[in-house]
């Protein structure tokens, strides 16, 4: 690397306006997705403090936030329900916060579509309990109903979605299909067809194929089970027709102009890579992007010192400072513990200086890094605007330290060290 | 219990079943293809598994994506081989299956109707049940000759935050399906699961976050008699400078480094020139190192108080290769060796 670093390259991407997006008016729904580890919760949550900041009046819903966190916004407890968090905001500007409980959300929608007696079986359904208590996929289809929730109820002028953290980041995007696909699909009359055998005389010959099937699931997954399923599939038939419903609505609301995506990404091969992978899904699926956060970036105010320069100086320092002992490279790692002598300050100096210069070098390697990680990304996405966030040296766990993470995405470069 | 930790990479007397988690982020597939290569020593065999359909390990080893099926990856120092397979849950219940009821064309028509995706992706655990119990039949493969044809066996599984309830998918299945295949095979898997010869492992950044999630996540384990076994610090930094040394820098002795810098040859060390300039980031950064040290001292300390045996892997400077995957067994082995 020659000095200045850094040489931005030709494809810089555009800057994205973090500013612009929450004070749009227009804008009602922000998504934050990624993989997991990058930093989700925290944009959300620091994006929620600054639209409040900006007058808006923003809600916003985490998925699964550190306890930390969740303290410090009045979240910890889980009544799913958004509660204010008291932030000094332009008038009009309310934060509100809420934490995501997927089995009361699911409890929720049972009471909310069927009638009592009905309700009161299906919740007492064995195969329904464990459904609810958050096997794979439950909590995305909650997360998207909860959204679907919150956007009816018109409380509110912003909503900021966190993404549960998935074992596929997209997920939350296929639940509702999935979902639909289910519903609409054979499977789900074979597992009926007990109860509704009968009163269908010309689907008699499907009827033989039918219960040789349910034999055979019955055989695979024991009677027991099979029952429960079939209670289970029964009983909420009912409400089959509103789940799909509003499942197609919560992905057209995705596809809305309102709806604003942001993936966040850490510069790390893995992360940026599912990034990318990300902003091609929402292309495909016609869903608005916004743009990439970029977590945890490193800079230096010296990054006019480039890190081979800081390395050769920091040697050139140990060899002329430590002549009397055997090596000149022992390394301040080792060095450094020893209370330097009373009458060689200048020594004392020059290690330090040299553990200086050896420290700015380690960062320089990971600036350069990350900064061959972007390119990549950039050059598989140069049309996607980037913010960066400065790498903080310790974790975010009060209001404070979010507004302090808004500032950062809304300045969109990392400041200087 | 066997009490983990003395004998690891050491002894043939070590969990055949390594399952590795971590929070996000914190290098989970890295630590466990490390660990992989590490335990095929001495032509033994490994099989690395991956249950997340991320194809992470064929991305990590420069590879094509993996098909079900498994694959030689890698060759270990000393010849030992490392084989990998990315389990598909569909894929795996077809086998199952067809294994146990030779359902081959019924098999083709429960995919038709959908079942098979129902039972992949909705049905509530059916889908871990599946991967859990793939690996479960790895670890007890035997060849011909009534040998184990894994020595070892290491999950790249699911993160912290739900590796508890994907191990002890089985259990709840069990008690749903109170009879039945699916209750004899769950009660199988979960025997292997708990017993000795499983281990799970947690991977750690020495950072707030990670490490309270480990915290979390180890008493969970122990709550569900899961056999919890080590701690993996990963991607430690060095340290260069101690905050002692640190502090005289800052106070005393800025035109003292001022003049360092320049004497090791970068510009002038009067005011306005180069060294000059350079003193007051390089103290920036130096005083974030040293916050920084602070903090990985506290996390050390919660992290003693787990009182799990720990390995500690370093942060790799050039970022994650291959050759730094084998740098990362050697170390985990010489790491072992030393205990």
């Amino acid at each position: 690397m020659s000095e200045g670093v850094e040489t931005v390259g030709l494809d810089t991407p555009p800057r994205l306006a973090v500013d612009r997006l929450l004070d749009d008016r227009e804008t009602r729904i922000i998504v934050c997705c990624g993989a997991g580890g990058v930093g989700k919760t925290t944009t959300a949550a620091a994006l929620g403090v600054r639209a409040a900041g900006r007058g808006r009046k923003a809600v916003v819903l985490t998925i699964d936030p550190a306890r930390r966190l969740a303290q410090s916004m009045g979240i910890d407890s889980l009544d799913n329900t958004p509660r204010r968090v008291e932030v000094a905001g332009e008038d009009g500007g309310e934060l509100h916060a809420m934490m995501l409980d997927m089995k009361r959300t699911f409890d929720e929608i049972v009471e909310a579509h069927a009638d009592a007696e009905r309700a009161r079986a299906i919740l007492a359904n064995p195969f329904y309990q464990s459904l609810s208590a958050g096997f794979a996929g439950t909590q995305e289809y909650m997360a998207m109903e909860k959204l679907g929730q919150l956007r009816a109820r018109d409380d509110w002028d912003l909503i900021i979605v966190d993404t549960p953290p998935s074992r596929s980041a997209l997920d939350f995007l296929d639940a509702p299909k999935r979902l639909g696909s289910f519903l609409d699909g054979k499977f789900i009359r074979v597992l009926m067809a007990p109860a509704k055998v009968g009163g269908r005389a010309g689907m008699k010959f499907l009827n033989v194929g039918m219960s040789m099937m349910t034999g055979t699931l019955s055989k695979l997954m024991g009677a027991s089970l099979l029952k429960d399923v079939q209670t289970f599939v029964a009983a909420m038939d009912t409400m089959f027709g509103g789940f799909r419903t509003r499942a197609d609505a919560t992905f057209r609301l995705l596809q809305a102009p309102g709806t604003a995506f942001l993936v966040v990404a850490a510069p790390e091969p893995d992360a940026l890579r599912e990034a990318a992978y990300f902003v091609e899904r929402l292309a495909e699926e016609r869903m608005p992007l916004a743009g990439l956060v970029l977590n945890r970036v490193h800079a230096s105010g010296a990054d006019q010192l480039s890190a081979e320069r800081a390395l050769a100086a920091a040697e050139n320092l140990e060899e002329g400072g430590i002549v009397d002992q055997e090596s000149g490279k022992a390394g301040l790692r080792d060095t450094a513990a020893e209370p330097p002598g009373a009458d060689d300050d200048t020594t004392a100096v020059d290690r330090i200086t040299a553990g200086l210069l050896r420290l700015h070098a380690e960062r320089m390697q990971v600036i350069a890094r990350e900064q061959r990680t972007r390119d990549r990304f950039t050059s598989l996405h140069p049309e996607v605007a980037v913010t960066e966030v400065a790498a903080l040296p310790g974790d975010v766990h009060d209001l404070a330290g979010l507004r302090a993470i808004g500032e950062r995405l809304a300045a969109g470069v990392p400041a200087g060290a | 219990m066997r009490a983990p930790g003395a004998e690891w990479l050491g002894s043939v007397d070590v969990s055949r079943l390594q399952v590795v988690s971590g929070k996000g982020g914190t290098g989970k597939t890295t630590v466990a293809a490390a660990l992989a290569l590490a335990l095929a020593r001495e032509g033994r065999r490994t099989l690395l598994v991956e249950v997340e359909g991320r194809q992470g390990l064929a991305q990590l080893f420069g590879a094509e994506a993996l098909p079900y099926e498994e694959r030689k990856i890698a060759v270990a120092p000393g010849g030992g081989e490392v084989f990998a397979l990315a389990i598909d849950a569909e894929r795996a219940l077809l086998d199952y299956l067809q294994m146990f009821y030779k359902l081959g064309s019924a098999g083709r028509a429960l995919k038709k109707l959908g079942a098979i995706d129902f039972a992949t992706t909705i049905a509530p655990g059916l889908r871990d049940v599946l991967l859990t119990g793939k690996a479960c039949e790895a670890v007890r493969r035997k060849d011909k000759a009534g040998q184990y044809v894994y020595d070892h066996v290491v999950m790249d599984a699911p993160p912290t935050g739900r590796i508890t309830r994907f191990l002890n998918v089985n259990d709840e299945v069990a008690g749903l399906a109170r009879f039945g295949p699916i209750h004899n095979q769950a009660q199988a898997v979960m025997k292997v699961l708990k017993s000795p010869e499983t281990a799970v492992h947690l991977v750690t950044l020495l950072e707030e976050m990670p490490v309270q999630e480990t915290a979390d996540g180890i008493a969970e384990l122990r709550e569900a008699g899961l056999p919890v076994g080590r701690v993996v610090v990963n991607m430690v930094r060095p340290h260069h400078l101690d905050e002692d040394t640190l502090r005289t820098a800052a106070e005393d002795h800025r035109a003292g480094v001022a003049k360092a810098l320049s004497r090791a040859g970068l510009g002038g060390a009067r005011r306005g020139g180069l060294a000059e300039r350079l003193v007051e980031p390089l103290l920036a950064q130096a005083a974030e190192h040293a916050g920084r040290v602070e903090l990985e001292r506290a996390q050390r300390s919660v992290l003693a108080g787990l009182d799990l045996p720990t390995y500690e892997l370093p942060l790799l400077g050039a970022g994650m290769d291959l050759a730094g995957l084998y740098e990362l067994a050697k170390e985990l082995r010489k790491q072992s060796v030393a205990e």
